[in-house]
């Protein structure tokens, strides 16, 4: 059996090793995608002292499951209007960007798929990309619900790609490269040296900019449903509807994995860089005897030390807050929306990368160097 | 000396040997995209293929509020979208121009910040005047 393994060409083996993990990691992250439905839907229950989904299997643990297959059954209506194959190809336009950024993605050091050096850049591409399966989705449809809702949408998502990639050109300049890796590691040191807070406007810009790209609440006009009904998609059913669906929430994970990776430290361990406390007298030595006996706890060095589980739980993080600002926040009104990416969001990122630009080039500030 | 492509102390040779390199960083890009349209594919293929079709004329029309479409629904729209959509334009590429400088910018120093900081004030009078004609108030 290994014989034969080893007759195919070493590339060939390559490949075909690199495309089974790829079809193993997709799949899990549509699991994850699925399941973050689920998290949606039992989180904001709670918030709303409801208890969510609960029939389907162990406290309703199966639910994304049976959605599936209840999607998958149900009947795909291609409206007698549309344009066939443009209504056929939108959902993929909107699903195969939000999948296909994951290719640079690094779960850890050295853990992705490929690690180029314009990481960042093809990341920033393929997001772009996204606003596509609207337009034509709304388009394709031939309904004036869609048209308008893919209107809102695209002008939306297209005002906040400019606030985000402001935000993502200042952690450019703080850390000298395009690769995603590269700008995990410029940020080791500790907890205060991750970009949130050197860069914290722009954290904040890019956290904003990053529900707003997503259409997600309280930015959801394009599918506020008091106004037009599902926006873009509202013609889809079916599966149509569902890869619609995976495509928001794959967009999700991917805004919180990358803002996990460009402002709080990737797989970086939030207790780094308290070694200084060691050396103050008295209190460093019996913190030293509490750690050396924590440590001696099986595999608690390795959870506290920089791995893969931190980029999990930071973007999990990330996650839940995209999920409780839905449960907390009121829908914005349209304009009131542009003018906060155009008039707040970009002039506030310009004066942040000015002021930084020029911390960089007179290389002065404690976290520019 | 080695740049990401060009190495200025080798042949030819080793410098096309090392774009070859850098080229094969993207195969691994390339078949992920082709995994993700097929991931993307197969669940509508299933659905076209699991589920029954009943076409129905008011099922197929357009959603309207229980009326007959009275017109083609691509009719006209805003012209604030077309605003929109060219603002968007030129910032985008203001985006593209800070990229590289961004990475470079510990090099290029503060030769490099004044040139920059050049082109943005031009690109902030723009701005400026586009507020104040009015091109950003959507009430």
């Amino acid at each position: 059996m290994m014989s034969y393994w080893y007759a195919i060409p070493e590339l060939y083996r390559d490949l075909f090793v690199t495309s089974v993990l790829i079809v193993i990691f997709l799949l899990a992250l549509m699991g994850a995608v699925a399941y973050v439905t689920f998290a949606e839907r039992k989180i904001i229950g709670y918030m709303q002292v409801r208890i969510g989904p609960n029939r389907v299997g162990p406290r309703g643990w199966l639910q994304p499951i049976a959605d599936a297959l209840k999607l998958l059954t149900k009947e795909m209506i291609l409206p007698s209007k549309s344009s066939h194959f443009l209504f056929r190809i939108a959902p993929v336009l909107s699903i195969v960007p939000a999948l296909g950024a994951w290719a640079v993605i690094p779960l850890t050091e050295g853990v992705q798929f490929s690690n180029i050096n314009a990481g960042l850049l093809y990341v920033l591409a393929l997001t772009s990309m996204g606003v596509y399966g609207v337009i034509v989705a709304g388009w394709a449809s031939n309904s004036k619900y869609a048209l308008l809702g893919a209107l809102r949408s695209a002008a939306q998502i297209v005002s906040y790609e400019i606030a985000m990639g402001f935000a993502l050109v200042g952690v450019l300049i703080a850390s000298g490269s395009l690769n995603l890796t590269d700008i995990v590691n410029a940020q080791a040191g500790g907890i205060t040296h991750w970009y949130w807070l050197p860069l914290l406007p722009l954290f904040m810009v890019y956290l904003i900019s990053g529900v707003a790209e997503t259409n997600r609440a309280p930015f959801d006009v394009a599918e506020g449903e008091s106004e037009i009904v599902a926006g873009f998609h509202v013609e889809y059913s079916g599966m149509g509807f569902a890869v619609f669906f995976l495509a928001e929430y794959a967009n999700i994970i991917l805004i919180s994995a990358l803002t996990a990776l460009l402002f709080m430290g990737g797989w970086l361990s939030p207790f780094e860089g308290y070694a200084a406390l060691l050396s103050i007298p008295y209190v460093g030595v019996h913190l030293f005897e509490f750690f050396s006996l924590i440590l001696k706890i099986p595999f608690v060095d390795v959870l506290l030390g920089a791995g893969p589980h931190w980029f999990f739980i930071k973007t999990s993080f990330i996650i839940f807050c995209f999920l409780w600002f839905r449960a907390t926040f009121p829908r914005y009104r349209y304009d009131q929306i542009m003018r906060l990416g155009w008039k707040v969001l970009i002039p506030v990122t310009l004066v942040w990368i000015f002021v930084e630009g020029v911390a960089i080039a007179m290389q002065v500030g404690p976290w520019f160097d | 000396m080695c740049g990401p492509l060009l190495c200025t102390d080798r042949g030819i040779i080793d410098n096309y040997k090392n774009y070859i390199d850098m080229l094969q960083n993207y195969v691994p890009i390339l078949i992920f995209l082709a995994i993700a349209l097929v991931i993307g594919v197969v669940p509508l293929i299933a659905g076209m293929l699991l589920s029954k079709r009943v076409p129905e004329v008011a099922k197929d029309s357009p959603y309207e509020c229980g009326f007959e479409a009275f017109e083609d629904s691509r009719g006209r729209f805003d012209v604030r979208y077309y605003l929109v959509a060219i603002l968007f334009i030129i910032f985008d590429l203001e985006i593209a121009f800070l990229f590289p400088w961004a990475v470079a910018l510990r090099d290029i120093g503060i030769p490099g910040l004044l040139a920059m900081a050049f082109f943005l004030t031009i690109l902030t009078i723009g701005f400026i005047y586009e507020w104040k004609k009015g091109a950003l108030n959507w009430d």
